[in-house]
């Protein structure tokens, strides 16, 4: 089967069948949006919150609110219908508490921001799998927009 | 961020190669082994490659430490499983337990101040060469995915650009299994601070 790899700030949008999987979520967010009856899937992996903090040329899939409009224009690419779209999001841990640095609570930011942008388009959240200690992989199936969530130290569970 | 010069890129690589070679000095003398160190490397990565660096699903013990102060930035120490708990076993004869995957409470707080000892050692040494004032922050343990860990390291970054200066070595010990990566990954505006600390004019390509 095949299955096409999401870099960190990166994205990508496929047509079943087939899997879109990212590794590695610490801080950053998967979100993951799903058109059921064209079976179109998308996939980012964002790093940061907000495109405003950025300095210099912005990367879509880079920030939540730059990426949720990026992943919806390459779905319809495809033929996904925006109305028809559902969202998951994996990810936003705080690993190394002991590290006090407001800067390494990024990940609760990111989290908030998806749920934003999201809103923002209209597009309702049907599971999150977010926040914790812990680091995440996640591999959406195409075919019936399964989102598997995998964890070093706790194995893998479906949403 | 702009590209660097090949001099700029081996003025980098110097500053790894001191601060590494103290950091790898400094855990010799603590397990009482000879460490030695591969040749650092320095290079501008896109944050896909940064993750592919390091395996995208391999799980290290990592500590991962934050400095601020004249130059920013921050250290990270990623060890394989296996052989934090080797190193772990010299330091703390007998009391490692080989059998269990994860770390006791006691394991961590002794690879904390490992993490602790080895980016000691690589910012003062920096600080020596550079003069500049630099004050690290408690470190942080984990035990997770290779990019997730990194990631943190790379924040700073991420608002500006759309890569990252990352300067690496390889650390091993003989006879032992004791392998690690040492990672410094300065933040952007510390790069401005380390060249001009080092008389290093820019004459990269803008």
């Amino acid at each position: 089967m095949d299955v096409i790899r999401v870099g960190i700030a990166d994205l990508a949008a496929a047509a079943a069948p087939g899997r879109i999987r990212t590794a590695g979520l610490g801080s950053c967010v998967g979100i993951v949006l799903y058109d059921g009856r064209h079976k179109i899937g998308g996939m980012a992996h964002i790093m940061l919150p907000d495109s405003g903090q950025a300095r210099g040329d912005v990367q879509a899939a880079k920030f939540a609110d730059t990426a949720v409009p990026e992943l919806i224009r390459r779905m319809e690419a495809l033929g996904a219908h925006r109305s028809r779209l559902v969202a998951k999001l994996a990810g936003g841990a705080h690993m190394f508490q002991q590290v006090r640095s407001e800067a390494l609570k990024i990940g609760e930011r990111n989290v908030e921001a998806a749920r934003a942008a999201l809103r923002a388009h209209d597009i309702p959240i049907l599971a999150e799998d977010t926040g914790g200690t812990l680091g995440r992989t996640i591999e959406l199936d195409l075919e019936d927009g399964t989102l598997y969530v995998r964890t070093a130290q706790n194995g893998e569970q479906a949403l | 961020m702009r590209p660097f010069s090949a001099f700029e890129l081996d003025v980098l690589r110097e500053i790894g190669n001191i601060g590494a070679a103290h950091a790898t000095t400094s855990l010799s003398k603590l397990t009482g082994t000879r460490v030695d160190m591969s040749v650092p490397v320095a290079r501008v990565l896109s944050f896909a490659e940064i993750g592919m660096l390091i395996g995208e699903e391999t799980v290290y013990a990592a500590t991962f430490l934050l400095f601020d102060g004249e130059l920013k930035g921050s250290i990270v120490l990623l060890f394989r499983p296996e052989a934090a708990k080797a190193l772990l076993r010299l330091l703390l004869p007998g009391v490692v337990d080989d059998e269990r995957p994860s770390f006791t409470e006691l394991e961590w707080s002794a690879l904390q101040e490992i993490g602790n000892i080895l980016a000691g050692s690589y910012l003062s040494a920096l600080s020596d060469l550079t003069g500049l004032k630099v004050s690290p922050s408690v470190p942080g343990v984990a035990l997770d995915m290779g990019p997730s860990i990194l990631v943190y390291g790379l924040l700073e970054a991420g608002r500006v650009s759309d890569h990252a200066v990352v300067i690496d070595a390889r650390l091993y010990g003989s006879g032992q299994s004791i392998g690690g990566q040492l990672f410094l990954l300065p933040a952007p505006d510390a790069l401005a601070a380390l060249f001009q600390a080092l008389g290093v004019q820019a004459h990269g390509r803008d």
